[in-house]
């Protein structure tokens, strides 16, 4: 495990998470993360991609220690290694020590446009907050100016220290966030869905924001959103999750040219090019898995096009899959001595159980829609047919022929390609 | 201040329209107070016109036109007049309540605000520390709230009062000291009235801590509570400043509506331990139809109610920067 992501040996690792697992106790207890491992370099940038419920905000609030109960980490660790002194194991961090560990080395900024900001106190309170906790030693004077210039850093006028959240709006209120993390100059910014509820200009000024102050203070960033367009922009690494495990990771450009992992595929195709051609937008069909119940195999066979037999019951661990590492069995030389299927380094996602087209792409009708069947799959019906009778009657024969689920490696049935 | 203006001038709207309302209810009840003293005095034989007039002119019926009747009334009140009570005859309306409200105000608003204060901090506390044995509070408080009032207080007066001889059976104050600021009459006045007091708080903690536990509880999981958090600021002040403060607001407003029915006094409290205050007048007025003292205290209720909401009001916008705007 630990070879496999540690990409980064040589260099300056400010953060390095080995084998990390976290369990949600329950009735039926969910393993959120399962055995992530990376490695933080110091100032870059790592991306965490993955949809809703793949373990993404999970993992920020372990590596911070902010989980609450029942989330508790399961087994692994997060060493955080500070640019002067020995290397510091989270976990053992407790009470006082944890106090002041936090905010001080690892700052983490949330969704600020919901409610991160506590809406009865203002602006200044909620800044000088951090100094009252953390440098004690100052005077009243001395911290008003230290939040001044913190606003000023991120292009806020002093005169919003009095303002309460609900007189900023979404954009200042991010911005009052990412400066608050500023506030004791960390080694590390965890930033969980950041600009998730802005519109896109305002959107990109933040991106510009952070980026400007990560040049100026050299903090490393670990940037979780959903949005993979975004990240493959931002990030210098970029690491996939889905089902609670890194499915794939390396840096961003590597990932974008060449994906291996067929959920990365999925994921590349499920957002509009502005440029090149024009091409029908895949969804990945289906939905996360439970991680409530006991996986047996890959997490993502169920809605994997390139499923085949050994997928159903070994759960594969990240491996050199061209210039990136993945977790999928393609990958794996003794199973298939012949590498990936051509469709899969192609970077196709069209073979898959079920498929939508999804009619976004500026408005326009999506071409290339003829000779294309819409499939039915039990979690998400496709979105093309609006006639449950005809897409029933359509989606009958083409069941029963190619069973992409289980049927053997290549699918014979599909008529995409 | 523009909050403050227009809440000001909001409750002097309310304030004109109890006034009225008082002035009018009574006047749309049937029968008038002459009757009802005429039956209380049992006076059998016939009255000669002269000395109803008397009475009558005595209890302010008369047969001006209303708005005048009104102008009347007005006036009275500013001058602090509201007429002879028909249960305490011949003592004025004003007399009665000047000596049965501030036994009510001070004891029953004492025990309020004890109450509300321990419910709160206990609430903060249970919220805070979920699951641990803070949250035992809960259904113990919770119980003795499930008690009938009226059997809770005969208990406590029958095993502290009667069997134990702690506290005293009745009244606000031992009739050997003299009512006045003096220290005897002080201290006996707290004597006696720590019972009733403990009685109302016992009763009444449980609404207050329940409420704040759960406030507490769905306000912990904010997200400014956990970026307070991951701030790394002091466990006691993301309690206060984060979580408290924001999940005190519904308390807040509870509050308001208790401080105003603070004046009405608890009548069941008033009763079980005779205690001299303004719920012990409300019962004998209701018994004697006396409508004077009646609307005396309604009166007196009213104007508390919108006090303590103004107040509370104020209270609100400065815990809540987000009232101050609206609007």
């Amino acid at each position: 495990m630990t070879l496999d992501t540690t990409a980064v040996t040589g260099t300056d690792v400010v953060l390095s998470v080995r084998d990390l697992s976290v369990v949600y106790d329950g009735a039926d207890p969910v393993r959120a993360v399962r055995d992530v491992s990376f490695d933080l370099a110091r100032g870059e940038v790592l991306g965490i991609a993955g949809e809703s419920g793949c373990g993404k905000s999970t993992l920020a609030y372990a590596i911070t220690r902010l989980l609450k109960p029942p989330g508790r980490v399961a087994s692994g660790e997060v060493v955080f290694h500070p640019a002067d002194g020995p290397p510091v194991d989270l976990s053992t961090l407790h009470g006082e020590p944890l106090r002041r560990f936090r905010w001080n080395r690892v700052a983490m900024v949330f969704q600020g446009a919901m409610n991160a900001l506590n809406p009865v106190l203002s602006v200044r309170r909620q800044l000088a907050d951090v100094f009252t906790a953390h440098r004690p030693e100052l005077r009243r004077a001395e911290r008003e100016e230290r939040c001044r210039e913190l606003l000023d850093l991120v292009g806020i006028g002093p005169e919003r220290l009095s303002a309460y959240p609900h007189e900023l709006s979404g954009g200042m209120r991010q911005r009052v966030l990412i400066a608050m993390a500023m506030a004791l100059r960390p080694d590390v910014v965890v930033m969980d869905e950041p600009t998730t509820a802005l519109d896109v200009v305002v959107q990109r000024d933040i991106l510009e924001e952070i980026d400007r102050l990560r040049a100026r203070f050299g903090f490393a960033v670990v940037f979780i959103t959903h949005d993979l367009s975004l990240l493959l922009e931002i990030s210098d690494r970029l690491a996939v999750m889905y089902g609670g495990r890194i499915v794939e990771y390396g840096r961003a450009a590597d990932l974008h040219a060449a994906p291996a992992h067929p959920y990365t595929v999925g994921l590349l195709r499920s957002f509009p090019r502005l440029r090149g051609e024009r091409t029908v937008l895949h969804g990945v069909p289906g939905s996360p898995p439970d991680l409530s119940r006991p996986l047996t195999g890959c997490a993502f066979t169920a809605r994997c096009p390139y499923v085949f037999d050994a997928c159903h019951h070994t759960d594969p661990s990240l491996r050199v899959a061209g210039t990136t590492r993945a977790a999928c069995l393609h990958y794996d030389p003794a199973l298939r001595p012949d590498g990936p299927p051509e469709a899969l380094r192609a970077g196709r996602f069209d073979s898959g159980p079920a498929e939508c087209a999804v009619e976004e792409a500026g408005g326009d009708p999506p071409v290339d829609t003829t000779g294309r069947q819409p499939r039915r799959e039990a979690a998400e019906p496709p979105q093309a047919s609006t006639d449950p009778v005809t897409a029933q009657a359509e989606s009958a024969p083409e069941r029963d022929g190619a069973a992409p689920e289980t049927g053997p490696w290549p699918p014979t049935g599909g008529g995409t390609r | 201040m523009r909050y403050l203006r227009r809440k000001a001038l909001f409750y002097l709207v309310a304030v004109w329209a109890a006034v009225t309302l008082n002035f009018l209810i009574p006047r749309l009840i049937k029968g008038n107070p002459v009757d009802a003293v005429l039956a209380k005095t049992q006076n059998m034989t016939p009255m000669s016109p002269e000395a109803r007039r008397a009475l009558e002119l005595q209890f302010g019926v008369s047969d001006d036109p209303l708005w005048q009747q009104y102008l009347g009334y007005l006036g009275n009140l500013l001058r602090g007049e509201f007429g002879l009570s028909v249960a305490y005859y011949p003592t004025p309306v004003s007399k009665v309540l000047s000596q049965s409200l501030p036994w009510t105000v001070v004891m029953v608003g004492i025990a309020t605000v004890l109450s509300v204060l321990l419910g709160i901090t206990l609430g903060m506390l249970a919220g805070w520390r979920r699951g641990t044995w803070l949250d035992a509070l809960v259904p113990t408080t919770t119980f003795l709230a499930a008690i009938p009032y009226f059997w809770l207080a005969l208990v406590l007066l029958y095993l502290l009062g009667g069997v134990l001889g702690w506290f005293p059976l009745n009244s606000g104050y031992s009739y050997e000291t003299t009512i006045g600021f003096n220290w005897p009459f002080l201290r006996s006045a707290i004597y006696h009235g720590i019972l009733p007091a403990a009685s109302i708080v016992l009763a009444s903690v449980a609404g207050w801590l329940l409420g704040m536990r759960n406030m507490m509880v769905s306000t912990m999981a904010e997200d400014y509570v956990l970026t307070a958090e991951a701030k790394g600021l002091r466990p006691g002040r993301i309690m206060v400043q984060y979580a408290a403060r924001n999940a005190v607001l519904p308390s807040v407003a509870g509050f308001a509506i208790t401080l105003g029915f603070v004046v009405s006094g608890s009548i069941a409290t008033e009763i079980v331990f005779s205690y001299p205050g303004v719920g012990m007048s409300l019962v004998a007025a209701v018994a004697n139809a006396d409508y004077p003292l009646l609307q005396g205290i309604f009166l007196v209720i009213s104007l508390a109610v919108l006090g303590a909401n103004f107040v509370v009001d104020l209270l609100y916008a400065v815990i809540d920067p987000r009232t101050r705007q609206a609007g």
